[in-house]
């Protein structure tokens, strides 16, 4: 069998924290490296306080990363837990171009011209 | 080569798969209306799947299993949710139990397909599924290598049967 790599309870915060469109936004805006709670109060009209509690909750789920540094915090993607998702979409890639190379198969097989 | 472009959204659980084909959209759209032909290609190698009820309109039903190379039937459903034919059409498929009713606990899928002819003949689809939450994407890629592995021992069997 397949080792599963996140489990429900997990796969369960994953979902909820993606479910939020800031919260998915910060998970993209923080790829590239560490961003200060600060800067990402200023990407969004809302308050530091609901900035802090997105972050958590990314936190909670595993998808970024947090840590002090004098008296900000900085946020950074955890690029392991995105790539999960990408991983599996890698894998229903690679069902559908199966099957769509046996669609255009059953296609090649019609007689050309009128459908039937 | 068929497909011609894939992009995937790891944020929205989404896979959109673009494909080209020769044959016009109302030749293309056969093989989703037709159930002697979808049955020809929904299922991998080796578990060839019958379709036993194909009910083409929105709301419509379809039933069908898959048989594995030891004869097991995996039964499966789907449910359309729009039909604009030959344009475009939607359903959500899952896996059913074996009173046929859907098996709550197996993943499910959404599909949207959109047809359009190409200058100078022949069709791009444009398939779109998109999964609800990770664990489902699991289960199916899970059910998908469970598929692959019984797939790689049948051969086995057939080589080492030929011996």
């Amino acid at each position: 069998m397949v080792v599963v790599s996140l489990s429900p309870e997990r796969v369960d915060l994953v979902f909820h924290a993606l479910a939020d469109a800031t919260r998915r936004d910060i998970v993209e805006a923080a790829m590239g490296g560490e961003l200060s709670v600060s800067a990402l109060g200023r990407r969004y009209p809302i308050s530091l306080t609901a900035v802090q509690k997105h972050v958590a909750v990314l936190e909670r789920a595993g998808l970024v990363r947090r840590r002090r540094l004098g008296r900000e915090q900085l946020v950074c993607t955890d690029m392991d837990a995105v790539r999960d998702a990408s991983r599996l979409l890698d894998r229903l890639e690679v069902l559908w171009r199966d099957r769509l190379d046996r669609f255009a198969s059953v296609l090649a097989d019609e007689p050309a011209g009128d459908p039937t | 080569m068929t497909v011609t472009d894939v992009r995937k959204d790891t944020d929205a659980l989404r896979l959109v798969v673009t494909s080209e084909y020769d044959a016009p959209p109302e030749q293309v759209w056969e093989l989703w209306a037709d159930p002697r032909k979808l049955e020809r290609w929904w299922g991998p190698p080796h578990w060839p799947a019958t379709v036993t009820v194909h009910e083409f309109v929105p709301g419509g039903q379809v039933h069908y299993y898959m048989t594995g190379p030891d004869g097991t039937q995996y039964p499966g459903w789907w449910r359309f949710t729009s039909i604009d034919a030959p344009w475009a059409l939607a359903f959500v498929d899952g896996f059913s139990e074996s009173s046929g009713a859907p098996d709550a606990s197996m993943p499910e899928t959404t599909t949207i397909v959109g047809l359009v002819a190409r200058d100078g003949g022949g069709t791009r689809m444009v398939v779109e599924s998109v999964w609800d939450t990770l664990a489902t994407m699991e289960k199916l890629v899970a059910m998908g290598m469970v598929e692959g592995m019984t797939l790689a021992l049948g051969q086995a069997d057939a080589i080492l049967a030929e011996g």
